[in-house]
């Protein structure tokens, strides 16, 4: 049995049968890391030791009939954007590559109370800025699909683990796209949940009110059980709102009969591989079989979703990376100067990347006297459009169907000298996170090439039930 | 107000990339949005507060001085003049 091809859901189920134990499992993970992660470059820093201690616990706990959850022993990887207790955590920033956190982040504790075995972190663009993973400070992370394309990014190399076989599962954090992107590019599963939905505390900040955890499964069932564990309010998270999270695994399979879907023109226009678009196309027939309504709908503020989050965004990430001046944490710098404010300078100069750099300098013009106006109050005006747009739509249908990627995955590179290219890989998974919606990506096909493509859901605010189970009805119809 | 340290190869290929960006975002100046109110978070909530009270469960003073690189006497971190 390849445990490795297993499901989070079926290593649960092997475990309590007493098939195979966590250790074995874990140590199959282990292994295959110390053969691939050269190649795909997805984790930054493996947790060896611990994660076979956990393991340990955890098949004692089987043992005993005491186990946790369903995510008991079941190896993980986390984006190293989570605060890990004790364990290294840099944002893939030279600004933070001694850092250690002295706390555990909100969502990883919950991980850590449902038994979970963590395997390490996982690379990313740094400080979640990008679609590739190329401005990591340890370079980009390789799609496992074809290792001379990037995994996407910025949480790429969770994406790479999961899709290359280097964990049950994976967490992110999507701001634009940055869940969604990666796993269409390696083909796996990638949930964005509803903005607000999983606690943010103890996850470096990019843009405060666009950033979402959420994570990378193999099935649609994992994904909908990894979020029933991570969903809920959280006191030291005052963005998460208290609305109740619902059974997301009860009527999973309910199917899609007399449900209507839109297709919005304007993410199937120029601009978007043809390809893709016919794969978008096939999955529509399919759902059309299965007994749903697919309508054309047109969501007009589409075109503008990049500029306004290439302004929102910047401006709300030159805030949050305004507390990394290398003096409470951070990187002392090589050279200090004389002043305080010289140390700043020196600190943030050699700490930051290019991309970190221009995204610092956008957001602080953007905001500035003069300019607050022009740019970031309009920016927010054109956002209100945008979710305006989606109230609309979701009036006439119950869920949207678009492209993940514009694009398929392309080689390290290509984009790198011309950011504004870059940024338009986001166009169809940006509004998603203007109006706070939930989007979940699934492999939908190939190109002529193998490389994977990946259909996006969208459904309202915590629908995620409706969410998971349109997913879900795509999956099954695949599988037969 | 970003306090970067840049190099002046920095500065100039930084000049070309920032331009194309703010010429990308001016597509905004299209759009009439003046009958709408700005949207700054989508969830609505307003005002969430909480107790006074320190969490010292969460993590302590010392572990959070150990986080940084530089001096630490007597709780307190050691920096360079903030005034010549």
């Amino acid at each position: 049995m390849d445990l490795l091809s297993l499901s989070v859901l079926e290593l649960h189920d092997g475990f309590l049968k007493k098939k195979f134990t966590s250790q074995e499992v874990t140590r199959a993970y282990l292994q295959q890391i110390a053969e691939k992660n050269e190649l795909l470059n997805a984790y930054v820093l493996t947790t060896s030791e611990s994660a076979l201690e956990e393991a340990q616990a955890a098949d004692r706990r089987f043992a005993e009939g005491t186990s946790l959850s369903v995510l008991d022993g079941v190896p993980c990887a986390l984006k190293d954007i989570f605060n890990t207790k004790g364990v290294r955590t840099t944002c893939c920033s030279k600004m933070l590559e001694r850092f250690v956190p002295p706390y555990d982040a909100t969502a990883v504790t919950k991980l850590r109370q449902a038994g979970v075995v963590f395997l390490g972190k996982t690379n990313m663009d740094e400080f979640a800025c990008g679609g590739s993973s190329e401005h990591s400070c340890y370079g980009p992370s390789m799609n496992p699909v074809d290792p001379s394309r990037v995994a996407g990014g910025s949480s790429g190399g969770s994406a790479a683990a999961v899709a290359g076989g280097l964990s049950a599962f994976a967490m992110g954090t999507d701001t634009g796209g940055s869940i969604r992107l990666p796993a269409a590019f390696c083909g796996c599963i990638g949930l964005k949940p509803t903005y607000g939905r999983i606690s943010r505390s103890g996850v470096t900040a990019m843009a405060s009110s666009l950033d979402t955890i959420g994570h990378f499964t193999k099935t649609v069932g994992d994904s909908a059980a990894i979020l029933q564990i991570l969903a809920g309010h959280d006191p030291r998270d005052a963005t998460t709102p208290d609305v109740p999270v619902p059974d997301y695994l009860k009527h999973l399979e309910k199917g899609v009969k007399g449900m209507t879907f839109g297709l919005p023109k304007e993410y199937l226009a120029e601009g978007v591989d043809p390809q893709i678009k016919e794969a978008i196309f096939a999955a529509a027939k399919v759902y059309e079989q299965l007994g749903a309504k697919v309508v054309e709908v047109s969501l007009p503020s589409t075109k503008y979703a990049v500029a306004m989050y290439y302004i929102v965004m910047p401006a709300e990430l030159s805030a949050n990376l305004a507390r990394f001046d290398g003096i409470r944490f951070g990187s002392r710098p090589k050279q200090e100067g004389e002043s305080s404010v010289d140390y700043f300078y020196h600190a943030r100069g050699e700490g930051f990347g290019s991309e970190i750099k221009r995204r610092i300098m956008i957001g602080t013009y953007v905001l500035s006297a003069g300019y607050y106006d022009a740019f970031y109050n309009k920016a927010l005006k054109v956002r209100t459009l945008i979710k305006n747009d989606f109230d609309r739509v979701f009036r006439e249908v119950d869920a949207l169907l678009t492209p993940t990627s514009p694009i398929p995955p392309f080689k390290p590179g290509e984009k790198l000298d011309d950011p504004v290219a870059m940024y338009l890989a986001d166009a169809c998974t940006i509004p998603a996170n203007a109006a706070g919606i939930p989007g979940i990506s699934v492999p939908c096909g190939k190109t002529s090439d193998g490389l994977p493509i990946g259909m996006q859901i969208f459904v309202p605010q915590f629908e995620e039930v409706r969410l998971f189970q349109v997913a879900r009805a795509y999956e099954d119809a695949l599988k037969i | 107000m970003a306090r970067l340290g840049l190099t002046d190869e920095e500065v100039k290929k930084f000049s070309t990339q920032l331009t194309n960006i703010l010429q990308y975002v001016e597509v905004l100046g299209e759009v009439d949005a003046s009958s709408v109110e700005a949207t700054s978070q989508v969830t609505g909530l307003k005002n969430v507060m909480r107790d006074d009270t320190v969490d010292s469960n969460w993590t302590t003073r010392q572990e959070l001085l150990s986080c940084s690189e530089l001096p630490v006497e007597q709780d307190q971190i050691r920096v360079k003049p903030a005034i010549e």
